[in-house]
């Protein structure tokens, strides 16, 4: 039965479409692989009942020849999408009890599609953080581990449930959320394709905001193939959403056409940073190589402002996250530790319901809004992003898509950089950017480390132009070949 | 020129400026599709939008953008082709998000000016600084529990319109005739129902005391006042309270206040009052409002007539007083009746406006109001409808029933709510224009009365009075009283 | 700029949120190391550019004038800490 959960996306696919099994089957395994992988903490609510439910809805579908790509496919949902009936609290100890009245819109269009959903997966509270530790619910362990080490590793966040799950085999893929790097990031640290797409690709709708400019909702799976099927099903204009884009959603998969030859890819100097262990210089010119082997022409370009994104993105995200999460007030729904005024109850609900990353952001946030401030930090920060979404725009007078690093390092160890948060937050040195730009961006597992740790490559598209970029991440998959799985560790293994 | 206020160290000049918030006529909220309408079951009108569940966003209803163009157009000021939506962020029980969505920097209306009436016959230009669209709070009700606050949020996310005024009024009497002359404009606009007493247009008071041409004192605000009466009483209490403060040797707080209807004067408000610092940012769920000329155009094409441009085509097209055009347009419901009872009038007599124009403007003005005012009535639960008012016009004209008897109709049609003709018809209260028999009638009184004819004859001109009278008497009023004239003079003058 | 513990206590009460004396000490710490950081952005000439209001290129959206929501008071209410007589309930305000 556990051949069940190697599979990806695209072959469960073609499995269930031939008739080879049902979607009872596939969604029964996962199900039971998650309980046997409890300890990963990947989930924080399992909803076997409507799993099922859901899979005999999806095999009836199949039966009558209505079957899309994700039709019958389990999958995982990240907690900060509001799915009605059912725990969506963002991992905050705010959202206690929180059960929305309402189903967001890119789980709609999957549910409409067929998909089948395990459970919510485990993430940073309110999608900050880059190693799943801020969770309420507690961290995610990666499923990788390096050689022979029994050291846990994180998986990276804030999307890390949603990586470690796909990753363990207890997902066949899942959804994830990218604010600076909450999808790229883990899916580097866990060996996974993580596909952030344009800004206004997804519906923000229904997705529990973090920063609004910044958020966009994206899958994380086992292959391009399969990020291909799944945002098809995800992506598409809503007129609920003011920032979602009006433009048709085209067959992402039949866009994999693995030729890039005469396609220009840019290689920005500027991601050269101080202290990047060679490794990942290495992947990355070996990322060159493979690329050029496939016929592109290899361009270097300037993005110069890069150095100035992170500080960028930690004024314009939390400024935005202050005024978003003003609303968690113990007045409507979740959490409320009562007070002898009601301005004793919002800060005593507050101080006891967000965690300490939460409240860090949230006072840099309303600090370099207040008045005095705002000049010197908010709108010199959004000044700064109109300089770095102008770099890409030149940039991409010269090339087609450009290579990167994800991420600055492999997984590290649970604990190691919990104490300092500038560290943490230098993990999205190369994510960052793009984000600011609204750019679509996809990490691609190409290689181990020395510890045999995953790591990823990453490629930026055009606004809106994914299927290239899907191309592109297409090519560099088949090169690097990526085949290491974790070793099994947990559940039945231990 | 300025009215200047005695104190006992010297004169005194006061400072007003209002900042007006009235309600926009929508179905729908301005950023929700929850409704609008006055008086439903508490929170019945709200959508998870409007009550700030995790993950809704807005859309702007574009009902709400024209009806704030029009608003503009109509007090004559600069409309704005880009404006930004900013979030206004503080706590409160009946603010869900957290933040109110207004527009701080780029309001979508700019300067213009208004003229006021006053008292004394003249007109004074009041500028209007700015117009911008912004949400309603819900409703904090605190006296429902002993030690709870209950909120209803109907009112959360209805589309206001902050009407904000220049510095420029120096009296009461100016203050309440700016309120006055701001809340016709929005009512003939169509923008505004301009109801008080249901919240649909309140003002918020600054009022601030100085020497003549010195520099501006500080400044009080005085929340939510939602009369004109009150509006009057708010800056009188103001003035002499800070003139007092100042010459007992104390200062002025920069505070906000709340009007006491019991006592009418205002106190400060009780809760603890900080420094706000609301941290305006534009909204990043909303991009830049951006509508073309165009679109502007079209609206002020179809823009209905204003007080100030009916008033004037009164006088000059209806012939009309100066005086009861004034009473006319003053309030728009008079002006309406005024209109449609005149259109009744012209096409039940087939004769042209300007012939009829004053005949209705006075017999709206004299007897209408007249007996409107003893009902303790407003116009539009007048007991005498257009249509009857049309058809007692008509009959006076007709010759049908003569002016005295139109009062005895009239009255009738008060009590009964009858129709005039009904009335006429009933009580056989025709006019007798028959010449036969009038000269029969007329005969019959001379001989009677042979010595009167002869007096008359002898000179006694006054007699003539008392020969029509006795016709009259005999017709019980219903003799056409010129067709008596014509043929009582040539007989007593033989 | 470098804030102190009173800075950290106003801004601590904007936001609403409560942070005990020990807290404060720390938070004041953790803060100016990003504020410190941040502050790198100076180095950047930002004269005569636009602030980024919106990465998307388009026009904002807008809904028509009808009565498509609401109506569904238990589902708003339905998650709320406290809920009386169909209002949101909370400590008493006095203005």
């Amino acid at each position: 039965m556990t051949e069940f959960t190697k599979l990806t996306l695209a072959d469960a696919r073609d499995g269930l479409h031939k008739g080879d099994f049902t979607s009872r089957e596939l969604t029964e395994a996962h199900l039971n692989a998650i309980e046997d992988a409890s300890e990963l903490n990947c989930y924080v609510t399992v909803t076997a009942d409507k799993a099922l439910e859901m899979a005999d809805q999806a095999d009836a579908m199949i039966k009558a020849g209505d079957a899309k790509g994700v039709t019958g496919i389990p999958i995982g949902i990240k907690d900060l999408y509001c799915t009605k009936g059912v725990h969506s609290q963002t991992c905050s100890h705010i959202l206690d009890g929180f059960k929305p009245e309402y189903e967001s819109t890119v789980t709609s269009n999957l549910w409409a599609d067929g998909a089948v959903m395990l459970g919510k997966t485990n993430q940073d509270e309110f999608a900050m953080g880059s190693s799943n530790e801020n969770s309420h619910y507690g961290p995610v362990k990666n499923p990788w581990r390096a050689t022979g080490s029994d050291k846990d590793t994180v998986p990276g966040g804030s999307s890390g449930g949603s990586a470690a799950s796909v990753a363990a085999d207890i997902s066949i893929a899942a959804t994830g959320t990218d604010t600076g790097g909450s999808i790229r990031q883990p899916a580097s640290f866990a060996g996974l394709v993580g596909l952030k797409p344009t800004y206004g690709r997804c519906s923000r709708w229904g997705m529990i905001a973090f920063a609004s400019s910044l958020d966009q909702a994206g899958p994380l799976t086992k292959s391009v193939r399969d990020a291909a099927i799944m945002i098809e099903s995800m992506a598409g204009y809503d007129p609920k959403d003011s920032t979602s884009y009006d433009t048709p959603v085209p067959n992402y998969e039949a866009a994999l056409g693995g030729d890039v030859r005469g396609l220009k890819v840019g290689i920005p100097k500027e991601y050269r940073v101080d202290g990047m262990p060679e490794e990942i210089e290495k992947l990355w010119q070996q990322g060159i190589d493979w690329l050029k082997d496939a016929g592109a022409e290899i361009v270097d370009i300037s993005l110069p402002h890069t150095k100035y994104a992170l500080p960028t993105y930690y004024i314009v995200a939390p400024a935005e996250c202050s005024s978003n999460l003003a609303r968690y007030d113990g007045v409507k729904y979740g959490l409320r530790v009562t007070g002898d005024s009601l301005d004793d109850m919002y800060k005593k609900t507050r101080a006891a319901g967000f965690g300490d990353e939460v409240k860090r952001r949230i006072l840099i946030g309303t600090y370099v809004l207040s008045a005095g401030y705002y000049d010197a930090y908010y709108l010199k920060a959004q000044k700064v992003r109109t300089l770095i979404a102008n770099d890409f725009k030149a940039a991409y007078s010269k090339c087609d898509v450009i290579l990167t690093p994800t991420a600055p390092s492999a997984a590290f160890n649970l604990g190691d950089k919990v104490d300092d948060p500038l560290a943490m937050y230098l993990n999205d040195v190369f994510t960052v950017p793009a984000s600011l730009a609204g750019l679509p961006g996809i990490s691609i597992p190409a290689g181990l480390s020395a510890e045999g740790l995953p790591l990823g490559l990453q490629l930026l598209g055009q606004a809106f132009g994914e299927e290239q970029l899907l191309n592109v991440a297409d090519v560099l998959e088949t090169a690097a070949d990526f085949k290491a799985k974790p070793t099994k560790w947990w559940g039945d293994a231990s | 020129m300025s009215k200047l206020y005695p104190g006992a160290t010297g004169d005194w000049e006061a400072v007003i400026g209002l900042e007006i918030h009235a309600q926009v006529i929508s179905e729908a909220k301005l950023f929700s599709g929850a409704a609008t309408a006055f008086g439903a079951e508490p929170n019945s009108q709200v959508s998870f939008v409007c009550s700030a569940q995790p993950g809704m966003l807005p859309v702007i209803n574009e009902e709400c953008v024209r009806q704030a163009v029009r608003t503009g157009l109509a007090m004559g000021c600069k409309i704005n082709l880009r404006s930004i939506f900013d979030r206004k962020n503080y706590f409160y029980a009946d603010l869900p998000q957290g933040y109110q969505i207004s527009q701080y920097k780029d309001p979508i209306v700019g300067e213009g000016v208004v003229n006021i009436d006053l008292e004394d016959g003249q007109t004074k230009e009041i500028g209007v600084e700015r117009l911008h669209l912004e949400q309603d709070a819900g409703k904090s009700m605190h006296d429902q529990h002993p030690t709870m606050t209950y909120v209803d949020l109907n009112r959360s996310g209805v589309a206001l319109m902050e009407i904000v005024s220049k510095p420029d009024m120096r009296t009461p009497e100016e203050a309440a005739a700016y309120f006055k002359k701001i809340r016709s404009i929005v009512r003939y606009a169509g923008t505004c129902d301009g109801n008080m007493e249901q919240g649909s247009m309140r003002a918020d008071v600054n009022v601030s005391v100085r020497r003549p041409g010195e520099e501006f004192g500080t400044r009080t605000e005085t929340k939510n006042v939602n009369s004109i009466r009150y509006v009057t009483q708010v800056v009188e209490s103001e003035i002499r309270r800070q003139i007092d403060l100042i010459e007992d040797g104390g200062t002025v707080d920069q505070e906000t206040r709340l009007f006491e209807v019991a006592t009418g004067t205002t106190r400060p408000m009780r809760s603890k009052e900080e420094a706000h610092d609301y941290r305006y940012f534009p909204d990043p769920d909303l991009l830049p409002l951006e509508f073309s000329q165009e679109f502007v155009d079209k609206l002020a094409e179809e823009m209905p007539e204003l007080e100030d441009a009916k008033k004037e085509r009164f006088i000059a097209d209806l012939h009309i007083t100066p005086y009861n055009a004034g009473v006319l347009t003053a309030e728009k419901e008079n002006a309406d009746y005024f209109e449609t009872l005149l259109a009744a009038a012209v096409e039940k007599t087939g004769k042209p406006v300007s012939e009829l124009g004053k005949l209705v403007s006075n017999w709206i003005t004299s007897d209408l109001f007249g007996a409107l005012k003893k009902l303790g009535k407003p116009i539009n639960e007048s007991p005498v409808s257009v249509p009857h008012a049309a058809e007692l016009l008509g009959l006076q004209l007709e010759g049908t029933i003569s002016g005295r008897i139109a009062r005895d109709v009239f009255e009738i049609m008060l009590e009964t709510g009858q129709g005039p003709e009904e009335i006429v018809e009933e009580k056989g209260l025709k006019q007798v224009s028959d010449t036969g028999e009038i000269e029969k009638m007329i005969d019959e009184i001379l001989a009677a009365n042979a010595d009167k004819v002869e007096e008359y004859r002898g000179g006694k001109d006054k007699l003539f009075g008392f020969f029509v009278g006795q016709v009259m008497k005999a017709t019980q009023g219903k003799a056409n009283p010129q067709v008596v004239n014509q043929l009582l003079r040539p007989k007593l003058d033989g | 700029m470098s804030i102190d513990k009173d800075t950290v206590a106003k801004i601590a009460n904007l936001a609403r949120i409560e942070v005990s004396e020990s807290e404060l000490e720390s938070t004041v710490g953790e803060l100016n190391n990003i504020l410190d950081w941040v502050e790198q952005l100076g180095e950047v000439n930002t004269d005569g550019v636009e602030a980024m209001t919106s990465v998307v290129e388009t026009q904002l959206p807008r809904r028509q004038d009808q009565v498509t929501d609401g109506g569904y008071r238990d589902q708003v209410l339905k998650n709320a800490p406290q809920s009386e007589h169909g209002f949101f309930a909370v400590p008493k305000v006095i203005e």
